[in-house]
This record gives C-alpha cells, sequence and structure tokens, in this order.
C-alpha cells in the first residue's frame, strides 16, 4: 500500500484525446518526495530543452504535495509546472484552496497534460471516470463563472474547478489559473493551459489518503494545530502588525496597511511613499474593507483565515474571492488612494484571470510610457486621463490582446523591446524576464541580493522567510525574540540567535555584515524550507514564510516518515531538499540559464558595491557546489544521486562552454542576450510531432 | 436525569475550512486515524462561496425512506431545497453515507474517546464556529444504537432480516 500519496498519476494527451493511469516509482517519493520534486523530475525526464513553452510537447503538471489532504493542517497546495511563456524557463505557481486535496481522494497525485486539444475542452476527474469534455459553451467566459457552469452541469456542488478566463484563452503571458479563492498566477500558467485548449479541470474524489503510523501522526498534527493557536496569542512583538502573525500576509483581516504602503513603490516601482499612512487614510481604508469583506476564508484543513469573500454591491460587482496583497497591487500600481479602485479591478482581474503581481506592473509602465511620449494616443485611442481609468482600459485590452494590449500582454521586459524608441529603460524592475515585487531601497542587503539574484521561482516570497524584514532596534526585543526560537536548524541556533542579537548595532551594518558564510547559510535556510514545503504541499504561510512557524525542520522529518512509512530524518529531508533545489536549477541550466541572467534589478538598491556582489556570487555559487557560471559541478549532481544530470551535462558540453564575455562582470547593466535569443527558435519547435 | 451533549454550530464564524470533516474522518478509519477521507465524515460544510453560504451539517438519524413535501427557502436570493441543509441520512441523495457499502453514517459526538473530552470536530475548529456544550435535562438517559447496530438496522430494513442473517452466517462460515 502507498502512504500519504495515492502512487498514481493521471497522462492526459489533449491531442490523441487519450486518458491513461500510470502508477508511480515509489522510489521517486524517497529521493523527491512529491509536488514541486517530482513536478521537477518529470520535466527533465521528458522536455528536451529546446521545447518551447507554447510547443503540444510542453507538459503542464497539477500536482498535489506528498501531505496534501493528510490531515497535516495546511497541506493543501497544488504545484502547476510548466515552462513559462514568459521567462522560457521552468516555471512553478503553487494555489492553496481546495483543489489538491480533491484530486488525491479522486487517487491522483498528479494530473499531467501533453498536447493540444483542437477545440477548447475541459477535464472531469470523478474518482476512477476521467473524461474530456467540450467547453466551446465556456468560452470567454469568468474563470469564476466557469466553475459555477461546470458545477452546475455536472450536478456535482462539491466538484473543485480549476480554470483559465479570458486572457488563459488568449494566452496573455502573465495569465493565471483560478480556483475560487486562490490562483496560480506566477510564470504564466493559464497561458500554457490557454494554449493547450483546456478550459478547466473539475475534479471530485471520495476515495481514503492512507496514513502509514496513525497514532504517531495524529500527535504531531495535534502539536501543530496547538501552536497555530499559540501563535495566533502571541504576535511577534516589534515588527509590524501584517508580519506578527503566521499564515499568508493577514491583509483581508487586518486593515493595518503602513508597512506595505510605506516601504514599497508605488506607480512603476518608482515612487516611495513614505507619508502616505495618515490616520485619514486609516480610516478610509478600514471602512472601505469591513464594507467589501463579508467573511474570512481558508483554505483545506487549515484555521488561518488569508482570503475573504469580497461583496461590494454599490460598485455592482459580483462577489468574489480574494486573498493577501492583490487588495494593494493595483491601488498602488495606479497611484490610487483609494482602496475600493483595489477591491473593484481585482474581481475584474480575477475573472479574466491574470496574476495581479504582474498585471499592475505591465500597466503602471505602459502609462508612463504614455506620459514620457513613447506610447502615444495612436497606439492608446481614447487613454482615458484618470490612472484608475487607465487601469480599466488597459486591463481590457490586455486580456483580448487588443492593439497595443497584444504587446502588453507579453509583459514588460518583451513588451519595452517590442516597443522601443527607448522603452527598455522604463524595464527596471525586472528578473529574468519577469516583475518583480516593486520594492527600491537604499543599501545593498548581501542576503536579499542572493535571494533575488539565483531563486528559481523567480520571485522573492518564494524563497524568503523565517526572519524579520529589518533589525530590532532596542537590545530588549532582540533578547525577548531569541529566547524562544524552536524553528532554528540544529546546529546553528547559536549562530542565528547572534545573527539577531548583533543586527542593528552601529558596527553591524548593510552590506559588509553579516559575514559572508552567515549571509550563505541564512539564505540556505530560508530557501531550504521554501523547497520543503513545495514537495510536501503544505502551505508556506505556516511554515517557509512567516517568522516562528508551526512547521519546522525538526516536526516537519518526523511528520513526513509517520504518514509515509518512509525513515527520514532531519539531515535526510535537508538533503532531499538539496536535491530538488539543485534538479530545477540544472532544468533551467539546460535551457541556458547562466551567471548573467542572475542578478537584481540595477535599481533595486540605491547603493551598489560591483566588486563585493561579484564575490557574493562567485563564493555562493562555490558554497552551493556550483560552478563560476552557476552550474551544478558533477561532484555536485553525483553526490545527490543526479549522475544522470551530470551525465548530460557533459554529453551536451554545458562544462566546456565558453563563458559569455560581459563587459563588466555582473555589472547591473549588463547584456541580457542569452535569454532573449530563445526568441528565434519559437517557430521551429511549434511544429513537433503532431 | 440526563445528559445532553450538543455541538453548536455558528455559521457566521466558519471559514469553510472543513478541518472538521478532517478529522471526524480519520478518527473514524478503522484502525483510527489510519486514513483521511471526506466522504466518510459524519460532519460535512455545505457551501456556496459566491453566495457566502457556508453551513456546517453533522450527521443525525437514518430515514428510510425520502420526506414528503419538502420545503424551499430563498437565501440571498438562490433558492434551496430543505434537502440541502438536512442532517439524515436517507435514501435520497449521497450525503452521510460509506461511500463503499453506503451504509448510514451517523455523529457519535467520539464517545470512545475519554468522555470527558470534546468531539473532535470542536477541537479542530480554533475558530469556533463548533462549540460543545453538556446540559443536565429530565428524563431517562438512553442506550444509543452503537454504530454497528445502525447500520445492520438499516440493512434489516432493506433486505428483511432473514436474507442479512443467512448472509452472514455464510460470511462467518467462509
Amino acid at each position: 500500500m502507498r502512504y500519504a500519496e495515492t502512487g498514481v498519476n493521471l497522462e492526459i494527451d489533449l491531442f490523441r484525446g487519450s486518458i491513461e493511469r500510470e502508477a508511480s516509482d515509489p522510489r521517486l517519493t524517497e529521493l523527491h518526495l512529491g509536488g514541486l520534486g517530482t513536478n521537477a523530475k518529470i520535466l527533465w525526464d521528458r522536455v528536451p530543452p529546446e521545447v518551447d513553452p507554447f510547443s503540444p510537447d510542453n507538459l503542464l503538471i497539477f500536482g498535489t504535495g506528498l501531505l496534501g489532504g493528510t490531515p497535516a493542517p495546511g497541506a493543501n497546495r497544488t504545484i502547476v509546472s510548466t515552462f513559462s511563456p514568459q521567462t522560457l524557463l521552468m516555471a512553478y505557481s503553487m494555489m492553496g484552496g481546495f483543489w489538491a486535496p480533491e484530486l488525491k481522494f479522486a487517487g491522483y497525485d498528479k494530473v499531467i497534460i501533453r498536447g493540444k486539444s483542437p477545440k477548447l475542452v475541459y477535464l472531469w476527474i470523478n474518482d476512477d471516470r476521467v473524461e474530456i469534455r467540450d467547453a466551446s459553451h465556456l468560452k470567454g467566459k469568468s474563470a469564476l463563472e466557469t466553475a459555477e457552469l461546470i458545477r452546475q452541469e455536472l450536478k456535482e456542488p462539491k466538484a473543485q474547478v480549476a480554470a483559465i478566463g479570458l486572457a488563459g484563452e488568449n494566452k496573455v503571458y502573465y495569465a493565471s489559473i483560478e480556483q475560487g479563492r486562490s490562483s496560480a498566477s506566477r510564470g504564466g500558467m493559464g497561458a500554457v493551459m490557454g494554449d493547450k485548449g483546456l478550459k478547466a479541470i473539475a475534479v471530485r474524489g471520495k476515495k481514503d489518503i492512507n496514513i502509514a503510523r496513525p497514532e504517531e501522526f495524529m500527535k504531531l498534527c495535534n502539536e501543530v494545530l496547538q501552536y497555530i493557536q499559540f501563535r495566533r496569542d502571541n504576535p511577534v512583538v516589534g515588527v509590524p502588525p501584517i508580519l506578527a502573525g503566521i499564515g499568508s500576509p493577514q491583509e483581508m483581516a487586518i486593515h493595518d496597511e503602513q508597512w506595505h504602503t510605506t516601504s514599497f513603490s508605488w506607480g512603476n516601482a518608482r515612487h516611495r511613499r513614505k507619508d502616505f499612512w495618515t490616520e485619514g487614510t486609516a480610516g478610509n481604508w478600514k471602512e472601505t474593507q469591513d464594507k467589501a469583506v463579508e467573511r474570512l476564508i481558508s483554505c483545506y484543513n487549515c484555521p488561518m483565515e488569508c482570503g475573504a469573500v469580497i461583496a461590494y454591491p454599490s460598485l455592482g460587482l459580483a462577489k468574489y474571492m480574494m486573498k493577501c496583497y492583490s487588495k494593494l497591487t493595483y491601488v498602488m500600481g495606479a497611484m490610487a488612494d483609494d482602496l475600493e479602485f483595489g477591491f473593484k479591478i481585482a474581481g475584474d482581474a480575477q475573472g479574466y484571470g491574470v496574476d495581479s503581481y504582474t498585471t499592475p506592473q505591465v500597466m503602471a509602465f505602459a502609462i508612463e510610457l504614455y506620459e514620457n511620449g513613447i506610447l502615444t494616443d495612436k497606439d492608446l485611442p481614447g487613454f482615458p486621463s484618470k490612472n484608475e481609468d487607465r487601469f480599466f482600459y488597459l486591463l481590457e485590452k490586455i486580456v483580448r490582446r487588443e492593439g497595443i494590449g497584444d504587446i502588453l500582454a507579453n509583459g514588460v521586459y518583451k513588451a519595452a523591446r517590442q516597443i522601443g524608441k527607448g522603452a527598455e529603460e522604463y524595464d527596471h524592475n525586472t528578473i529574468k524576464r519577469q516583475e518583480q515585487i516593486p520594492i527600491k531601497l537604499g543599501m545593498l542587503n548581501p542576503i536579499y541580493y542572493i535571494m533575488w539574484s539565483t531563486g528559481e521561482k523567480v520571485n522573492i516570497t518564494q524563497i524568503e522567510g523565517q526572519l524579520p524584514q529589518a533589525p530590532f532596534l532596542a537590545k530588549e526585543l532582540r533578547e525577548e525574540f531569541v529566547k524562544d526560537w524552536p524553528q532554528l536548524p540544529t546546529g546553528k541556533e547559536e549562530k542565528f540567535k547572534r545573527f539577531i542579537l548583533d543586527w542593528g548595532d552601529e558596527d553591524k551594518g548593510l552590506p559588509f555584515w553579516p559575514p559572508i558564510d552567515l549571509v550563505f547559510e541564512l539564505v540556505e535556510w530560508q530557501e531550504t524550507m521554501h523547497y520543503i514545503d513545495d514537495s510536501t504541499g503544505i502551505c508556506a504561510g505556516l511554515s517557509s514564510f512567516p517568522i516562528k512557524p508551526p512547521y519546522h525542520i525538526h516536526n516537519l522529518p518526523r511528520i513526513i516518515s509517520s504518514a509515509t512509512g518512509l525513515d527520514i530524518d532531519e539531515d535526510k529531508l535537508w538533503q532531499i531538499a538539496r536535491r530538488n533545489r539543485t534538479l530545477l536549477r540544472a532544468v533551467n541550466v539546460r535551457r541556458g540559464m547562466r551567471r548573467k541572467d542572475e542578478r537584481p534589478p540595477e535599481d533595486h538598491w540605491k547603493r551598489r558595491f560591483p566588486e563585493f556582489e561579484t564575490k557574493l556570487h562567485d563564493e555562493y555559487y562555490k558554497f552551493k557546489g556550483w560552478n563560476k557560471e552557476g552550474i551544478p559541478t558533477k561532484e555536485t549532481l553525483d553526490e545527490l544521486g543526479l549522475d544522470y544530470v551530470s551525465r548530460d551535462f557533459e554529453q551536451r558540453g554545458i562544462y566546456k562552454e565558453k563563458k559569455v564575455k560581459v563587459t563588466k562582470p555582473d555589472s547591473p547593466k549588463g547584456e541580457k542576450a542569452q535569454v532573449a535569443k530563445k526568441d528565434s527558435k519559437k517557430g521551429k519547435s511549434q511544429s513537433s510531432k503532431q | 436525569m440526563k445528559t445532553v451533549k450538543r455541538i453548536k454550530i455558528d455559521v457566521d464564524k466558519c471559514n469553510g475550512c472543513r478541518a472538521c470533516e478532517t478529522i471526524c474522518s480519520a478518527f473514524h478509519a478503522v484502525p483510527k486515524y489510519s486514513s483521511a477521507n471526506p466522504e466518510r465524515s459524519r460532519i460535512r460544510v455545505l457551501f456556496d462561496p459566491l453566495r457566502n453560504i457556508y453551513v456546517p451539517v453533522i450527521a443525525g438519524e437514518y430515514t428510510e425512506a425520502e420526506c414528503n413535501g419538502r420545503n424551499v427557502y430563498t437565501i440571498n436570493e438562490k433558492e434551496y431545497d430543505e434537502c440541502s441543509f438536512c442532517r439524515a441520512s436517507c435514501p435520497s441523495r449521497d450525503l452521510f453515507k460509506e461511500p463503499d457499502s453506503g451504509l448510514p453514517l451517523k455523529c457519535d459526538m467520539c464517545e470512545e474517546r475519554s468522555p470527558d473530552e470534546e468531539p473532535l470536530c470542536v477541537q479542530w475548529c480554533i475558530n469556533d464556529a463548533l462549540t460543545y456544550e453538556e446540559k443536565e435535562e429530565e428524563g431517562e438517559e438512553e442506550e444509543k444504537p452503537r454504530e454497528m447496530e445502525v447500520g445492520l438496522e438499516s440493512l434489516v430494513k432493506k433486505y428483511g432480516i432473514k436474507t442479512v442473517r443467512d448472509t452472514l452466517a455464510r460470511i462467518a462460515k467462509g
């Protein structure tokens, strides 16, 4: 018997209309656990590097985590993986909600989709019965409405539905996959789904998920629940309210948005509004939010209430569900002072199915181009004068790929190059062609420098966590913070506590403090915890993301072992996370990612230190067992049991490549040629076997 | 005097997480906690998120026949059949039936556990949509049918006592 996992993947070929059940290799569970780890393994094995994201040979994988659907609180993430039309690299985006547990209950760990359907279809997974069904009547429908219509037509109110909206159908590079209160938004998952002609996947399951050592497992789950309660009653003292608790930032419940609105940049990642948050604003925003939020809601088996049912009858808006930071992204992108605008446009955007993180930045970028005469009234006929109206205007153009929308739908990086006329200068907040959180700061932070540069998700929130965002100024607060910190990894306790105790002292200032080896250890800890979550399907909001979470390196090995029957201790789990992390890098290296692609936006910090940054890069790569180009060495790969990767690299001559010459090493103004070059290959790989 | 045990449901506090379903199904698995499957749970959250309806319903008595004259409720402009919120395991729908056998499920207040502990769905609902209450009331303590009895009775009603007895005898010989 398989425990925690089902041991079965669904293989769907949309071109042939074939549906197969494949038993998965239990050995892969031992090596990679599940979720992102096994998704990456499948993409390595089955999608050669020359395959274009919009080729029928690209795979779109809906994976569950190894613990998904078990009673482990918050083990509910769906890990969607594919190759991104925007970055051209492996992309993964995860959503909470209810979909992954339902898939497990139906008897499957993953749905692996290949090929393209000639007409729009949806997939209906009802335990053992799996059908590909016509979706032509759902064409152009909003993602939320699609889910409703499917549930009605199947007479299955309990079916969980993941669907794309118009943006996905039109292959907007940052189209999302929506699932009620959650979405897989980053990297253009929805565009790949739309390209495959797949409107939605509905799933309903009535089977058991088995637990290997039930009593032990339940005791650990109960402890997690008790710790959640403890953290609710004991918020971290000395950090902004939005960071004091656990869960994903509690933006539906908490009104105080001083931290986001005054620390992050507005417009096209341009303006800091340090005095934005006044008493008047706080009052207005609270009133708006109280009106809009009808109920706080959760994902499967998680007591946190990170989402909300949003209703805004006075705006004539249909109800929808929201979570986290999307409340602010459109408001800040549009330089709007009004939270009501945020609730309104986010509802439309969710229906169309676009990433609420990239989309406002693309729109703010377009407004800047217009204001600087690079885009004109010819490109934007009838462009309104108010930013809020302009955002609604642009949203409609983008999701339909209409006029200038057809270019903006490709994201800031590519659009800037298509528009030309100096538009490239306004692309100042992307990494590896993807829009980042709009943060512009003063002094270079070496920990964040490494994380922004080398994270495989190309998204800071998927690597950072566990640590406060700023030093505690008062010594007593530091003492208080380190007193009760059981999450620290074995052997690092004193070092990491020392870091908090010293951080903020006058002689312990960025960027040359903390010492470089401590920088790397802190980065590795943060990243490792994310890779564990991404394979178990436990929400980062209860684990790798917040400060002092209920899941950590000490209870996770026992939870995984008792659920699965595998014998995993702290060292082994760390090693599995390292293997998964390295495999992801290998997939991207094989697609051409190199050192020159790995750097933060040039204006991310005002004060930069090119020589020091080069050293950080050199030493970090060494620390990870990668060569100077960021390619995992043969020794590193072999030690992790990834010798098939090193053999592939040798055969392809990847280790022997001449270094690409960059005028100034790791200079922020260097070229981005390698990734861009791949565009020319698109035509070729489109014509595939089918 | 008898002790009346009650789970109180505050639908306004329900966030739809279904932790109650998870823990209920795990507790009632054989062996205990050996599996999870909300379909086996004796509590289900009926929800219609876009109409902001979240109603935890706890499995009640088995009824052998459908009821006549069901009422229709209108909530936030949508019509709901009375069935939507009914606690009974009955022939007209799938709710509160073992997925493999079709036998009826009924909440037993997790009484196998030490009697002074709260039912597990209440313990796992840390948002207090579910709370537990015990009251002393006039009347006799009645013997509650055990789980297997409920199941067997439903089989007897369906197939008749003779068929069930014969089948059991055949299985026992098996």
